[in-house]
């Protein structure tokens, strides 16, 4: 049985254009999720996780364009919308969740009313109803003394707190497809797996898809299915999140695996990844993004990337994986 | 919030003080000497200490300063040498010209600033971003006095579609009947239209050319606090919650916006007070900047004193007043308190 995923990117491309030149930030990005999977996409700053969550979701700044590309969600293409019918999918059928809650929030509205607002506008409640609504989503994400905190204001409450309350939000009105961009950074550690718990445990009970977007290898292999590596706008390696641990292929995979605290490896032998990205404004980036920090380069790497699929599941685009 | 506007009322006492202070200093430190002023040029050296010991000011500073205290206290500012008028009473007849003037050209410039610094924002780079970055660098580089006597010239001598800048009204109409002191209303609620119109067209110019002056600033501050609030997390997530455009625009990022706004308006209102002394002398308008302005050139320091004194009152409630708007828009404030 083949089923349909939730979310299909294919071949997507993004530019910024600047000042100082066009930035190309995504280069043909492809992943899917299937409904009910939580796929994790990691890579170090800067390798364009958040903007293909933000080219996903329609909410780009103006200077960014998507020059190709395709996200096949629930029979139709997100990037071919309208604005307008864009903005009534999200919030309805895809969410997402931002790093910094503190920010994240409207500093100056009553959370209750914050998580009000998105009921009403997706017709989840009526504006009478949408109250006490509110209260429910909140003890849905776990807040003690729902009715008076949805009273509060942001500044009144932890980051733990307006994390939830932006779960809250995002999940309000059951969303297909959750995005969460780095949700936990910032947050304690024990805070972190609480609300990596939360989100989770709502998901699987709604049959949600998420992509849970972190530079932390560790964290992704604990709470994802599958693992999608990105590097400086490409998806070098997916893979399912055993596999991955067991047997990376992509070079760049293997060295994120290696500068990942975990069980096998002590603090003292993870290592550093040489080198930085390239600049995406050059116009003869090489086709592999990586070859300037790659110890297997050779000729062959000057060719178009190849898409090679290597186990179930797993596809590495390298011409020398290891 | 009750806290707040007590708290605030607290520190405001000490800022009376000083003022009571520096205005006493101010006006016995001002060169010239009124005792020889009024006393007249031929006047011979008795007849000025006469003058002299009659307006008191033969007694030392602390007795002349313990005598203002007791009349403050009293609600008494003391005479005008030139008119012999009590300056309270002159100040409480003008003071309803110089507030029309002043709050017709501040009501002007905020519902043109507010609606043209949001949209230039929204719709950055387009026509109306281009008109509002004009707008408010012509006007942080004219002066008032120059935008006034222009505007007089052009629409008055030039064109004769503007009624000769002679006060707050045309010589044949009649005051309408004093009720809140301000014509515009005034002749409204007497239904006096002519007057109406007579009243309007003569506040027009000095108005419009005190709006200009205050249109910059609040204009440039709306539309660059709309810009980064535009750009903050939180309208990010009110986007990706697919809110409605309006929902986003208002509702979130425009209440956020308005605060270093309200900022501003505390300014622009302290600079249009400064600003009423010339507008009021290029039109002649009867308020009380051109009181002031006439005493001064007199050595007359009692009405100079009370200007002094009820402008720093009114700026220091006016404050009070930003203060208190700042915490109703912003819980952040008003829970702090
Ligand atoms: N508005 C923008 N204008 C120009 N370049 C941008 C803009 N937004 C992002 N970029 C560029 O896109 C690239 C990818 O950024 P992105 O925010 O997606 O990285 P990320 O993988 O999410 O990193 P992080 O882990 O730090 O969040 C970066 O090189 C960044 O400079
Ligand atoms: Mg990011």
């Amino acid at each position: 049985m083949v089923a349909i995923p939730a979310l299909a990117v294919e071949d997507l491309s993004v530019e910024f254009r600047t000042r100082s030149g066009v930035v190309k930030v995504l280069d043909h990005v492809g992943f899917t999720v299937e409904k009910g999977e939580t796929v994790a996409l990691v890579g170090e700053s800067g390798s364009g996780k958040s903007v293909t969550a933000f080219a996903v979701m329609g909410i780009l700044d103006a200077a960014g364009k998507v020059t190709s590309g395709r996200a096949m969600f629930g029979g139709s293409d997100l990037l071919a919308q309208s604005e307008r019918d864009l903005a009534e999918l999200r919030g309805r059928e895809l969410s997402m969740i931002f790093q910094n809650p503190r920010t994240a929030l409207n500093p100056i509205r009553r959370v209750g009313q914050q998580i009000a607002d998105v009921l009403v506008r997706h017709g989840g409640a009526t504006r009478p109803d949408a109250p006490r609504e509110a209260i429910k989503m909140l003890k849905k994400v776990r807040i003690p003394d729902p009715e008076r905190r949805a009273e509060a204001y942001p500044f009144e409450l932890s980051g733990g707190m307006c994390q939830r309350i932006m779960i809250a939000i995002a999940l309000a009105c059951r969303p297909a497809l959750l995005i969460a961009d780095e949700p936990t950074t910032g947050l304690d550690v024990t805070t972190q797996a609480v609300i990596m718990d939360l989100i989770g445990e709502l998901g699987r009970d709604s049959g949600m898809a998420t992509i849970f977007i972190t530079h932390d290898l560790g964290l992704a292999a604990e709470y994802c299915d599958r693992i999608v590596v990105m590097h400086a706008g490409h998806i070098v390696e997916s893979a399912p999140s055993r596999a991955l641990f067991a047997n990376a292929r992509h070079p760049y995979s293997a060295k994120l695996l290696a500068a990942t605290p975990g069980e096998t490896a002590s603090l003292a032998s993870l290592v550093s990844i040489p080198g930085g990205l390239p600049d995406l404004r050059r116009a003869d980036l090489p086709a592999c993004r990586y070859s300037g920090r790659c110890e297997r380069l050779t000729d062959a790497c000057a060719q178009p990337l190849p898409h090679k699929t290597v186990g179930e599941r797993h596809d590495v685009a390298c011409w020398n994986p290891l | 919030m009750l806290k707040l506007l007590l708290s605030r009322l607290a520190t405001a006492i000490p800022s009376i003080a000083g003022v009571i202070v520096v205005t006493f200093m101010l006006t016995r430190l001002l060169p010239g000497d009124p005792a020889a002023y009024f006393a007249g040029l031929a006047a011979s050296p008795q007849a000025i200490a006469e003058v002299r010991t009659k307006l008191g000011l033969d007694k030392s500073l602390p007795e002349q300063f313990v005598g203002y205290i007791v009349d403050l206290a009293h609600g008494n500012l003391g005479n005008s040498l030139s008119t012999g008028q009590p300056v309270v009473a002159e100040i409480v007849n003008r003071l309803p010209a110089s507030a029309e003037l002043t709050l017709v050209a501040l009501f002007l410039a905020v519902g043109i600033a507010i609606p043209l610094g949001v949209l230039a924002a929204v719709k950055q780079g387009t026509w109306i971003d281009h008109l509002c970055r004009i707008v408010t660098t012509a006007g942080v580089s004219l002066p008032v006095f120059f935008t006034g006597l222009l505007m007089a010239y052009v629409f008055y001598y030039l064109l004769q579609i503007a009624p000769a800048p002679t006060g707050r009204l045309d010589a044949f109409l009649s005051a309408p009947t004093d009720i809140t002191g301000f014509y515009l209303i005034d002749s409204i609620l007497t239904g006096n239209l002519e007057t109406f119109r007579g009243a309007l067209s003569q506040l027009a110019l000095p108005a419009i050319s005190m709006a200009i002056f205050s249109l910059a600033p609040l204009a440039r501050m709306t539309r660059g606090s709309m810009l980064s609030v535009l750009n903050s997390d939180f309208v990010r997530t009110a986007r990706a919650s697919g809110l409605a455009p309006r929902t986003v625009v208002f509702t979130y990022a425009f209440r956020n916006a308005v605060l270093p706004v309200i900022t501003t308006l505390g300014m622009v209102f302290s600079f249009l007070l400064g600003a009423n002394v010339l507008v009021e002398t290029v039109f002649a308008w009867p308020g009380i900047g051109l009181y002031a302005v006439n005493a001064l050139l007199t050595s007359d320091y009692a009405p100079v004193q009370g200007f002094v004194l009820a402008m720093a009152v009114l700026y220091i409630a006016l404050n009070l007043l930003i203060d208190l708007l700042y915490g109703l828009v912003d819980p952040r404030v008003r829970l702090d308190s």
